[in-house]
């Protein structure tokens, strides 16, 4: 049974609703589409976590801080990759952080209407849409190239690809994740705090430095871990330009390998059961990565929720 | 000096500080198009179109199979995620005070960090393994999967903005619950509906990872499901990843048909949510 | 929501049509494998389908893939430059044979100005590959080039990211002929490469040399013949510096073939023979009744076979691959003869 409120007040009550069979049965089919979604995301766990056993089971925590991945004599280190993963994402996070919050505090705050904020606002969805295969490609002819450039007139080792390269492509890549929550964050700020800071005399960059950014600092920060949760699961872009290579990088401008990308080179051919499992392994320890990421941007979204309401 | 100016002085540096970088973020994506537009307009012809693949070194190969391939992978993601989705997000909308609901939430938040080669490693554990061979179905299931938060999500949104009354209007009239849904409130919610299915398409359809594995690449055209298929992601990383400057251009030609397609469809989205949206 | 569920139905429906119709014309093969001899198996499959009403799906993943799909059943047939070992055989779930279909060589390929004509030795190599030999002016690179101009570069090493028959080919010859590296590093499709870049199959491997500057790595030699990328000259076992070719691929072929195939040639005993030759096999499993396979289906993949070892051979010299000696040929023709479908052989 149903209460009936009209504005607020208990008016009576319905009575009709699961008490024939189809709407008994439409209900449960609603039930199921939700318990799918649920068995879907435990059952992967589940495959992960058995397919990774004969690694888990050789290995153990070594796994986490093997340096060498040695398909011959079969001992499967993965820090080379665990490595490469957070170096690319959090570079390319770093690079991105500047042009994001531009970008947020532009259209949330400065251009909420107008044609630069629409011009801008297209170009931020255009640039979350373009496929991450074209990235990888844009990048391998044309980004590779200026890298290498650059490398040859310092004098450092002309790869062209490498955990830079891949790091500057991500950072293009996860720019509009952050810069649309942030703008989103930023609209939000309540105006009589915004307008009392200018009645009390400040500028419009102290207004945005010290009423604005403190608003909305969980939103924002939640934006970020938003960006790198995507950078970390990034393949496709990364695996074109990264070099390849299973050894701990030793530098910024030397190959490496991420989580992702070694999986979509060696995944279908991994010849006996260790090698295999080693990979799912692999697999696991991302998807609890960003798993983790993603909770805890989620955490500060509703942090920011309560706080913003203060 | 006078502490005004300085802050004057501030205030203007900031904006173009924040103009600076705001504005040459443009740039990475006027880059990227122009060069696909240069590099890939001249290799689209008829041929390019119609033809199948050449084998390697000889001139004259085209890209049907691909686009054939992207599309139908398109329809299969489609007719897992669609139903799926619109009921997640009917359910997690209608039972929202629910704890379990909560626990779907999650789920679906989860589902969408998780990053697409570890959907391709579970389409090739669950269908190609057990199937015994890869398919176009394996992977129509794994770009599926991933298609489903974005309609889940987008559905649930959209119904949270339609007004409790037209609910309560519908069922006081003594229409059924589930006529309710499916023939009131849903079609309400239709341009926001349709715009998460159109955004999410144009994610999938450039989708590479999870077909590694799943969908295999064909160089002839197929439209069996349950054959390996080839798709427009799949030929751009093979013949970009290799030395002859023919397969090249292929790609940069492929490349530019699949980012019209993304543009179109994110376009034709944000038509649709304007246009067809039913105010309230 | 009726109407939806009959549209949605009569989609399905009309979709499972089109899938049986599209089933029942051609039949289609599977297959997986080397990057090695992929430009000779595309043209031989273009030819076939265009020939015969069989489709030939082959998808150049690296031997290493080649040689799990078959194991996991997923594929009719594994190409791989690498023959599986004793050990590999025996964990698979039943006996796989192997047919070898061509003959290639695997060349070191460089990124120098100017493209100088360069002869390598085995130590060279296997130094270069090991990291201890770092710039292109090295002495010992400079003594066996006298008179060569050779500048000042670091040298980057490229190998395979992938697992590689090719990559098994070449470890194998540097194993039999460095025992540094058959220590360090030994013999296999996917290595603990102590130093370089990686690239996705051959022709990924070819494409990271062309673009990098002072890059060497190794390919086959179509990869570097069709792209006009330089091949080195190497040394072989009689120290005779040999330039590799269709011709001296074959002479190192002239060696006593086992009964199931597996024999490598690296590192040849013959005079003029190339040292880092090999064949390439198909691989199938003997009995082929299994998994809901057709008898139609084993035939064709049986006729394929048999196709490739005969009229096939005549695509693989345009291609620079070296045609399989007759030998060869007559003992293939009695591997396939064992290939059974339920027991009973498929060829008479």
């Amino acid at each position: 049974m149903r209460r009936v409120l009209f504005s607020g007040k208990f008016i009576g009550v319905i009575q009709r609703e699961a008490n024939i069979d189809s709407d008994r049965a439409f209900k449960n089919i609603l039930y199921i589409s939700g318990i799918i979604v649920l068995i879907l995301v435990l059952g992967i766990f589940v495959s992960l976590t058995l397919n990774s056993f004969p690694s888990i089971k050789a290995f153990g925590m070594r796994f986490l801080t093997g340096k060498e991945w040695d398909p011959v004599s079969r001992e499967f280190g993965a820090l080379p990759f665990i490595i490469g993963t957070f170096l690319t994402s959090f570079i390319a996070l770093l690079i991105s952080i500047p042009f994001s919050l531009a970008i947020s505090i532009l259209l949330g705050e400065y251009y909420k209407k107008g044609i630069l904020s629409s011009t801008l606002n297209t170009t931020i969805e255009l640039l979350s849409g373009i496929p991450s295969i074209i990235y990888g490609f844009w990048g391998l002819f044309v980004l590779v190239p200026i890298v290498r450039a650059f490398e040859i007139k310092f004098g450092i080792s002309p790869y062209g690809v490498g955990i830079v390269t891949s790091a500057i492509i991500l950072a293009i890549m996860i720019i509009p994740y952050s810069a649309s929550l942030g703008r989103e964050v930023i609209s939000l700020v309540p105006a009589d705090i915004k307008e009392a800071a200018y009645s009390l005399g400040a500028t419009r960059y102290e207004v945005v430095r010290d009423v604005v950014m403190p608003y909305a600092r969980s939103g924002i920060f939640a934006g970020f871990l938003l960006s790198l949760g995507r950078a970390l699961g990034e393949t496709m872009a990364v695996t074109m330009v990264i070099g390849n290579s299973n050894l701990l990088p030793s530098s910024i401008f030397a190959p490496g390998n991420t989580m992702a990308s070694v999986i979509a080179n060696e995944f279908t051919e991994a010849t006996g059961n260790l090698y295999f499992s080693a990979l799912i392994e692999v697999g696991m320890v991302l998807f609890l990565l960003t798993t983790v990421i993603n909770i805890i941007g989620r955490i500060a979204i509703k942090k920011m929720a309560f706080e913003g309401g203060q | 000096m006078n502490l005004l100016k300085i802050r004057t002085f501030k205030d203007k540096l900031f904006l173009s500080f924040v103009l600076l970088f705001a504005l040459s973020s443009i740039l990475p994506l006027f880059f990227i198009i122009f060069y696909l537009t240069k590099q890939g307009i001249s290799a689209i012809n008829w041929h390019f179109l119609v033809n199948l693949p050449k084998p390697v070194g000889e001139t004259g190969g085209g890209i049907s199979n691909a686009i054939v391939g992207t599309f139908l992978l398109v329809i299969l993601a489609s007719a897992f995620a669609i139903p799926i989705g619109i009921g997640a997000g009917v359910y997690l909308f209608e039972f929202r005070r629910s704890k379990l609901a909560n626990v779907v939430r999650l789920s679906v938040d989860i589902l969408q960090g998780i990053p697409s080669i570890v959907i391709g490693i579970i389409a090739y554990l669950w269908v190609v393994k057990r199937m015994g061979s890869f398919s176009a179905l394996s992977g129509g299931i794994a770009l599926g999967v991933m298609m489903l938060p974005i309609v889940i999500k987008s559905t649930e949104e959209t119904l949270k903005l339609i007004p409790y009354s037209l609910k309560e209007a519908s069922l006081a009239l003594g229409v059924t619950y589930q006529r309710t849904i499916l023939k009131v409130i849903l079609p309400a919610g239709l341009s926001g509906i349709l715009t998460g299915v159109l955004i999410s398409i144009a994610r999938i359809a450039g989708e590479t990872a999870p077909l590694l594995f799943t969908a295999f690449g064909n160089p002839f055209m197929n439209i069996n499901l349950f054959k390996p298929i080839n798709s427009l992601p799949l030929l751009i990383y093979n013949y970009a990843t290799s030395p002859y400057p023919e397969w090249h251009k292929l790609a940069w030609g492929a490349s530019f048909i699949l980012i019209i397609f993304v543009l179109l469809l994110n376009f034709i989205a944000k038509g649709i949510a304007k246009r067809w949206k039913v105010q309230f | 929501m009726l109407r939806f569920i009959k549209i949605f139905f009569l989609t399905n429906a009309l979709l499972g049509a089109v899938v049986l119709y599209a089933g029942n014309k051609d039949i289609e093969l599977l297959g997986a494998g080397a990057t090695f001899p992929y430009p000779f198996y595309s043209k031989l499959f273009h030819v076939y389908s265009n020939a015969y009403n069989v489709k030939v799906n082959y998808q150049a993943i690296g031997s290493g893939g080649g040689i799990r799909q078959l194991i996991n059943k997923t594929v009719d047939f594994g190409a791989t430059d690498a023959f599986m070992s004793d050990k590999e055989l025996k964990k698979a779930p039943m006996q796989i044979i192997h047919i070898p279909t061509c003959l290639g060589a695997v060349i070191i390929t460089y990124n120098l100005p100017n493209r100088p004509k360069l002869k390598f030795s085995p130590e060279i190599i296997s130094d270069i590959f090991l990291g201890k030999i770092k710039m292109w002016d090295d002495k010992r690179i400079k003594a066996v080039n006298p008179g060569v101009k050779l500048p000042r570069m670091k040298i980057v090493v490229i190998h395979r990211s992938d697992g590689s028959g090719t990559t098994f080919i070449f470890s194998d010859y540097l194993a039999k002929v460095s025992k540094e590296w058959a220590n360090e590093v030994g013999r296999g499709k996917s290595l603990k490469w102590p130093l370089g870049l990686g690239g996705k199959g051959n022709p990924g491997v070819a494409g990271l040399v062309q673009q990098i500057p002072g890059a060497i790595g190794y390919v086959e030699l179509i990869y570097a013949l069709s792209n006009n990328m330089p091949v080195g000259i190497v040394k072989n076992k009689s120290g005779k510096y040999i330039v590799p070719s269709i011709n001296t691929v074959s002479l190192a072929a002239n060696i006593k073939m086992p009964e199931d195939t597996r024999v490598s040639l690296t590192n040849t005993d013959a005079k003029d023979g190339y040292p880092i030759s090999s064949f390439t096999w198909l691989i199938v499993y003997r009995e082929q009744d299994y998994g809901g396979r057709s008898r139609d289906k084993a035939k064709a993949l049986v006729d394929l076979l048999g196709w490739i070892i005969h009229d096939g051979q005549q695509y693989a010299e345009p291609l620079h691959y070296a045609p399989l000696p007759k030998e060869a040929v007559k003992i293939a023709e009695k591997v396939l003869k064992s290939i059974a479908y339920d027991g009973k052989p498929i060829l008479k």
